[in-house]
């Protein structure tokens, strides 16, 4: 299996184990995942104004040569991941967006969304199979108690991101099990960690990070797993009154496929 | 800034919200995660930039700790979208010369060492044009 692979700028600096990790597992579970050309970085947040325009295009030409190349784009970044889905979803339903970008970009053909956009995660499910994963772990995590933390980004808006039920997603406790741990499920799971208000408004990203955490080790949980970078900073940094550990869920597929 | 009634028909052209829409359960100010940080809350944009009552809102804070965490929208009962309205009033804030409410010489004193760069281009991208 072949896909295009958009790692966006933090894979490339502060996360680059999320990056690494995520390379070396695809490889070990045959998936060549072959990096875009010049891709650009996407923003971070998905812009949402519908006259917003330049903003998208970084998306759209990540999104457009990923279709020149016939593939499906994987992102890892929870951040990556939403916003160029969400902006490939304007370009299947919004004709004023549509056109705007035509203009801009003087493409031989219109992009229209046609790329398939999916994240490592959904990849690890529903083209590899957690029964491979289960198989493949050769050094399975017996019963450590992991938390997924899902975070906004990868779930919401659910009518655009159907990634899974964004109340109650069970993708990366899925994963969890058939690296051999048992997932440890949490009431704030799917709520925000602070985003990027750690910048200028810590106190806002320490209280929500602090809430994050708290909720998981009431449950139990000897780790926390993420997709996120800014996810994994805040709830690392900002979350001062609480220590479990906090990893990439990459580094954790690595560890039990025995390749980290 | 445009007059009144422009400012609020740029707002809901911009931001593709209909307010008549909702029926005021509170339900996105109750799930809102900033809602203790904010002066007026997701329920209060959306009844007040029905009624046009936008020029609060253009001075508050409220418009720098949405999170756009879209928890709003995913839960209301009448597919209000209130983050994408907040959105919309930020925009027209700092859409305006000089308006910027980060600027990039502010950014090296915010720095540490583990900042990851997508925190950095998000809250640029929300604060600043």
């Amino acid at each position: 299996m072949v896909f295009s692979y958009y790692p966006g700028c933090t894979l490339k600096t502060k996360a680059k184990d999320l990056d690494k990790y995520a390379r070396a597992s695809a490889e070990a579970l045959g998936v060549t995942l072959e990096e875009l050309p010049d891709w650009q970085c996407c923003g971070g947040v998905y812009p949402i104004a519908k006259d917003e325009i330049a903003t998208k295009l970084s998306s759209v030409r990540a999104l457009n040569r990923s279709k020149e190349l016939g593939r499906d784009l994987i992102t890892v970044c929870s951040a990556c991941h939403n916003v160029i889905k969400q902006v490939n979803h304007d370009m299947q339903t919004d004709e004023n967006i549509v056109a705007k970008v035509a203009n801009y970009m003087k493409l031989d053909a219109p992009y229209r969304g046609e790329t398939n956009v999916i994240h490592y995660l959904e990849m690890l499910r529903d083209k590899v199979g957690f029964d491979t994963i289960r198989e493949k772990a050769v050094n399975p995590l017996k019963g450590k108690k992991i938390a997924a933390y899902y975070g906004c980004l990868l779930l919401r808006p659910s009518s655009v991101m159907a990634f899974d039920d964004p109340e109650n997603p069970t993708i990366m406790e899925d994963l969890i099990t058939a690296l051999g741990a048992e997932p440890v499920r949490y009431s704030m799971r799917n709520e925000c960690c602070g985003a990027y208000t750690t910048l200028e408004k810590k106190e806002i990203a320490q209280k929500k990070s602090n809430a994050v955490l708290a909720s998981a080790e009431a449950n139990g949980a000897e780790m926390v797993i993420t997709a996120c970078p800014l996810c994994l900073y805040n709830l690392k940094k900002n979350a001062t009154e609480h220590d479990v550990p906090v990893k990439y869920f990459t580094e954790v597929l690595a560890e039990a496929l025995g390749i980290a | 800034m445009e007059n009144k009634a422009n400012l609020k028909e740029q707002i809901l052209t911009a931001s593709g919200v209909n307010p008549l829409k909702c029926m005021r359960c509170g339900k996105c100010s109750a799930t809102c995660p900033s809602y203790d940080e904010m002066e007026y809350h997701p329920h209060q944009f959306v009844y007040m930039v029905e009624k046009g009552n936008i020029e609060p809102l253009l001075q508050s804070e409220s418009l720098y700790t949405c999170l756009t965490c879209f928890a709003c929208v995913e839960r209301c009962p009448r597919n209000v979208q209130p983050a994408k309205l907040v959105e919309a009033v930020r925009l027209a804030v700092i859409r305006e010369q000089g308006a910027n409410h980060l600027k990039p010489q502010d950014i090296p004193a915010l720095l540490d060492p583990d900042l990851p760069q997508q925190a950095i281009v998000s809250a640029f991208r929300k604060y600043a044009k």
